[in-house]
């Protein structure tokens, strides 16, 4: 038999175990990529790899800096990023509408369906020499391109989302004499939200893979072009740092959108 | 009878269709439901009990016959209806889903708003007005969803087994709400449920189907006086006996769709 002890007290204390778990956890969520760092650190240093094709990671955060006091990093940044955000939108946008005509009115869906099916296994940037003849060498070719991308992944879950709506919620707007307009931004535009978010997500990180090979064959800036005139010059510091930074906005752009999804289905 | 009932169904029939072979799910479907009452349609599962609703709202056709809602008022819609469990849009709070009705009519904001929040002090969801559906019980739900129609104020209501997956307490519950709600506007009602104690509670005339194809075969008068408690219903000799009655009926019938 146990000791008769009192019942919050026990209560407490397996759940101070539990915080302390959980806390743990947290650490070596944190814990992984320090640990990788720390492991090239020494590496490189000991000579055990390359230091010349892998630099160890202090090296390539002075570059980084360096880089970042001359100025010449934020130029290639802002004009990724500008490329980024603007194919992100024009590729987003008609994709959400089109998805979610094709979601709601089966005909449209039956018409389109099979051209985005044979669209979309063209990589965009295969397109791209066609891309450049239309738009020209300006920034608008790079937008395209994006664009171009992000559409496929957006549109498809769109319709995925729209397509999943449970019909009693369809009969609801029906019966309560909903006009087709409401049917548009009422229902299927909130009630595909979860799904079409999902393919947004992707679409974001496809914008990232994209864009640097968009920059590697066709730009005279942004981080892509950084990435590919440091490699031809073997100055893999400075390769490094835009492969980083390639990684980190794409963290950073993830956050963002997981934070969107949170603030547009509180529902969920 | 009188010469205008507020909902005449004449000789309706729906054949569902498929691969060259036919279901009949309502066959001659008759029936005159008068201003004000409140009838139940009592039947075994399968026996085309939704799809005579679902015609109803609007929202299947029929294959043969017709049928006609009296309007009182140009401005009323027709019908509202209260679905079974899942009912209300989980992407609107429940004050819009009360207000869901009002807002597709484009009605006056500050009506809509009147509306919503009398049916909501009506329903006890007053203090949930800003809450979305997943964080409700499943009763709670089911007011939002009564609370929605009865805003509408449509001609006549359709209910679909609404609380059918309720659990048995709550059930009695909300029974009792409905009954209240219902005895201040005294809208015509037309409620679906395979629960004979609740048809017996509810209504003033029970229609019985028979299953596959679905006809209504008997009728039964429920002339118990209103307001109804629930305890006055259990105890009473006459209501056994009319229990008995009807489970008689579709005995026969659930047995039949067995087999």
């Amino acid at each position: 038999m146990k000791d008769i002890k009192n019942p919050i007290e026990t209560e407490k204390q397996e759940w101070r175990k539990q915080q302390t778990k959980r806390r743990l956890k947290t650490w070596l969520t944190i814990f992984s990529p320090i640990c990788l760092l720390l492991i090239w650190q020494f590496l490189s240093q000991s000579g055990l790899i390359d230091a010349r094709f892998f630099p160890p990671p202090t090296a390539i955060i002075s570059t980084f800096i360096e880089l970042l006091t001359s100025g010449e990093l934020f130029h290639h940044i802002n004009i990724s990023l500008f490329r980024i955000f603007a194919g992100f939108l024009l590729g987003v946008i008609p994709g959400v509408i089109i998805g979610l005509c094709m979601g709601l009115y089966a005909p449209i869906r039956h018409f389109i369906s099979p051209l985005i099916m044979a669209l979309m296994p063209i990589p965009t940037l295969a397109l791209l020499p066609i891309i450049l003849i239309i738009f020209g060498i300006g920034e608008m070719s790079k937008v395209v391109t994006i664009a171009g991308s992000v559409f496929f992944p957006v549109v498809i879950n769109t319709v995925a989302g729209v397509i999943s709506i449970d019909s009693i919620y369809l009969d609801v707007a029906k019966n309560y004499g909903a006009s087709r307009k409401d049917f548009f931004l009422k229902i299927a535009l909130p009630g595909s939200l979860p799904v079409m978010l999902e393919g947004i997500q992707m679409g974001q990180a496809i914008a990232l893979l994209t864009i640097v090979a968009a920059e590697m064959m066709g730009a005279r800036s942004g981080i892509g072009y950084l990435i590919w005139t440091s490699y031809s010059a073997f100055l893999l510091k400075e390769m490094f740092v835009g492969l980083i930074l390639i990684s980190f906005f794409g963290y950073i752009f993830s956050l963002l959108l997981r934070g969107l999804q949170r603030k547009l289905i509180p529902w969920r | 009878m009188s010469p205008n009932p507020k909902i005449s169904i004449h000789e309706l029939t729906k054949v569902f269709y498929k691969k060259q072979n036919s279901v009949t799910a309502l066959e001659n479907i008759s029936i005159d439901i008068e201003e004000g009452e409140f009838v139940c349609l009592v039947g075994p599962s399968g026996c085309g009990k939704t799809t005579l609703l679902r015609i109803l709202a609007g929202l299947e056709n029929q294959s043969s016959g017709d049928f006609k809602i009296e309007r009182s008022n140009e401005d009323r819609p027709n019908q509202s209806m209260v679905f079974q469990e899942r009912g209300i849009l989980p992407w609107l709070t429940v004050e819009e889903n009360v207000a869901f009705g009002l807002k597709m009519r484009h009605l006056p904001k500050t009506h809509v708003k009147e509306r919503t929040n009398y049916f909501l002090n009506k329903v006890g969801l007053a203090k949930f007005a800003k809450m979305y559906p997943k964080e409700l019980s499943g009763g709670m739900k089911q007011r939002v969803s009564i609370a929605r129609a009865f805003a509408n104020d449509p001609e006549i209501l359709l209910m679909d087994e609404p609380f059918g997956a309720l659990d048995e307490q709550n059930r009695y519950i909300l029974q009792e709400e409905l009954l209240s709600i219902w005895s201040e506007t005294k809208k015509t009602v037309l409620f679906i449920t395979h629960s004979i104690d609740e048809a017996l509670y509810l209504s003033d005339r029970v229609l019985l189907m028979s299953a596959q194809p679905g006809k209504i075969i008997d009728e039964v008068k429920i002339d118990l006086p209103r307001p109804r408690k629930l305890e006055d219903m259990r105890s009473n000799p006459v209501m056994s006996s009319k229990f008995l009655d009807i489970w008689r009926h579709l005995q026969v019938e659930v047995q039949g769709s067995r087999m």
